[in-house]
């Protein structure tokens, strides 16, 4: 287990290592450098303080010089400024951070809960209209746009009832309250958003449990219905249905992106697209390599929780 | 017709067409593909036009002439919607055909080589799988073309916007498909006519091509209807934040653009475009799920 953590480990600080580079030359090709913006703010700029300034932010040096420097920089803690906001990135993303954990955080558990009741459900009475009716409503949430599911709530709750606040933080002596009702719309996207694939992933492997040996053996034992479901059959069921919401984890931060946009949520999606969108580019390659890193531990999270879960699957080789 | 002469893709048809949501997401497809194809042909019809502005004639409600009423700029929104389904239902087909083809080709490769190249293609695949999607497809989308060496006239133009977005959601796409192939390639090697054939002197390209892929490809059909749907709401969230189809070109996405403002003045013309986002999505995500039924020997035969 200890090589195995360390080795992956290793694995995804040398993925993590590569994808910063990527990241970093990808944003060096969009358009407009930090000069080139001030340029704008300033058209009486002489040549000679372009290049003078080209030079104090290293623009003039090449992809890979300027990599080497901001990577030693950071390694030593140095993450740099936010070009828009002129604080240190860290401030930036830690406060973003938080009201990201506590929307998706949120949303993520009542997703996982819905799902699984759903999809056993679905299971259970294969084929009648209650399975038709969760299915109907799992390809709906697989399919909306949710960023237009965001502005149809928006438009329903906020602007015709006028029950929910469009959009927004609460502010700290809202209380609960406020918090609740801040996130009531924003959420309600996300779980739409989320569920259907869960359920539908749920519901098969339910399907899948409940016509083996072990479940007609608890049957035939006598074991009433509830029993045999949830001591035999929910359990089997949830270890496909688990690692996949360990790999759901990797989205946590980057995943409400659209959803934290439509409804000014001050998170870390939200504040990648002001980034990238607003040329920030200290700012756009932090969140984005940290985003990055959640995906690659939310990987190796998953593959444990496969061989913890399933004691048949060994470390050493992943089960097809 | 005896049952020994039906072949494999008979039975598959036999059932497909009693799944009715499938037949209907299909015919759903079909006819919207129709009706936008059929655009300019209304638009003579009712003397209207989606392309063209008119600011005398902003929001004016729905009536026998605009049916659908016009929008922020004048234009009829109907002929508008039909002929933003245009742009956005041939990205959603050329972006999923698209990641099919780089999937195969590198699942493929992957699958047939084996060794150093699938170890080097699959580390591949898992870097690209762990991207955050939307964050880098919107900096991808951003990109100044002009630093990559393209002409300057080639970016202002209108299909510089369309295959960058399809070249770009190509660029992310592969890798599921990638891995549906590299699986049922390492399987498929092992098998005697696979052996046979080699041993007969076949090219590395000509099993590939002729035994391998034939007998793999069923997955990769599902995979690719199922990636159309995907590609359409990918579409839709760039254009809706301005780094995808730009104007004067229209797709679905676009016309979203300006939703948040729309959403308190005209909510309507808010509405419609992400509704015929939701149902095409909706169409191709049954059809999908039907093929991978039909093709699933282990589902009842038909």
């Amino acid at each position: 287990m200890g090589r195995f953590l360390s080795f992956r480990l290793l694995g995804a600080a040398v993925v993590l290592l590569a994808k910063s580079f990527v990241i970093f030359a990808l944003i060096g090709l969009m358009p407009g450098d930090p000069i080139d913006l001030m340029i704008n703010a300033n058209p009486e700029t002489t040549p000679e303080q372009m290049a003078h300034l080209r030079a104090i932010y290293g623009v003039d040096q090449s992809i890979w010089l300027r990599y080497v420097h901001w990577l030693t920089d950071a390694l030593g803690g140095d993450f740099g400024f936010s070009r828009i906001q002129h604080r240190p990135v860290l401030d930036i993303v830690i406060p973003a951070l938080g009201n990201t954990l506590i929307l998706t955080g949120v949303a993520f558990v009542i997703s996982t809960v819905l799902a699984i009741t759903l999809g056993t459900l679905a299971a259970l009475r294969r084929g009648s209209w209650v399975d038709r009716t969760i299915n109907l409503f799992a390809f709906a949430g697989i399919s909306v746009p949710s960023f237009w599911l965001g502005l149809l709530f928006i438009y329903v709750f906020a602007v015709k009832l006028g029950w929910l606040p469009a959009g927004g933080m609460p502010r700290p002596e809202q209380g609960w309250r406020g918090m609740a009702a801040h996130l009531a719309l924003p959420v309600a996207t996300l779980v739409i958003v989320e569920v259907g694939g869960l359920t539908r992933y749920a519901r098969s492997a339910m399907i899948e449990v409940l016509g083996q040996d072990f479940i007609r053996t608890a049957r035939a034992k006598g074991l009433t219905n509830q029993r045999m479901l949830l001591r035999h059959a929910l359990r089997n069921a949830l270890i496909p249905v688990l690692t996949l919401i360990a790999l759901q984890l990797g989205g946590l931060f980057s995943g409400a992106a659209l959803t934290e946009a439509m409804f000014a949520w001050r998170g870390m999606g939200r504040l990648i697209l002001e980034a990238i969108l607003g040329n920030d580019y200290n700012l756009a390659l932090v969140c984005l390599l940290f985003v990055t890193a959640t995906i690659l531990l939310a990987n190796i999270l998953a593959d444990i929780a496969y061989t913890w879960l399933d004691p048949r699957i060994s470390l050493g080789g992943r089960r097809k | 017709m005896s049952e020994a002469a039906v072949s494999v893709w008979q039975l598959r048809w036999r059932r497909l067409r009693r799944d009715w949501p499938a037949l209907a997401g299909a015919g759903v497809l079909v006819a919207l593909y129709l009706a936008c194809r059929a655009a300019p042909w209304l638009e003579d019809w009712l003397g209207v036009s989606g392309v063209e502005t008119d600011l005398l004639s902003r929001f004016e409600p729905a009536d026998g002439q605009h049916w659908l009423g016009s929008d922020e700029a004048g234009r009829d929104e109907l002929c508008r919607l039909l002929r933003g389904g245009q742009v956005s239902l041939s990205i959603g087909f050329m972006a999923a055909l698209g990641s099919s083809l780089v999937g195969t080709v590198i699942g493929a490769c992957a699958g047939y080589f084996r060794g150093k190249v699938d170890m080097v293609l699959m580390r591949f695949t898992d870097f690209v799988l762990a991207l955050p999607g939307l964050p880098v497809l919107i900096i991808l989308a951003a990109i100044d073309l002009t630093k990559l060496g393209f002409s300057q006239d080639f970016v202002r133009s209108g299909d510089a916007g369309y295959w960058r977005i399809v070249a770009i959601v190509t660029l992310l796409g592969w890798t599921t498909v990638a891995r549906l192939v590299r699986a049922a390639t390492l399987a498929l090697a092992e098998r005697e006519f696979v052996l046979a054939a080699r041993a007969q002197g076949a090219s590395a390209w000509r099993v590939l091509w002729v035994h391998v892929l034939p007998n793999a490809i069923s997955p990769v059909i599902v995979a690719t209807t199922l990636r159309m749907g995907g590609v359409l709401l990918t579409e839709s969230a760039l254009s809706f934040l301005g780094v995808g189809i730009q104007p004067p070109a229209t797709s679905w996405g676009s016309m979203l653009t300006n939703a948040q403002e729309l959403i308190a003045t005209a909510p309507l013309l808010a509405i419609y475009p992400g509704a015929l986002v939701l149902v095409s999505v909706i169409a191709i995500n049954f059809f999908g799920d039907g093929l991978q039924s039909a093709f699933d020997p282990r589902s009842d035969p038909g």
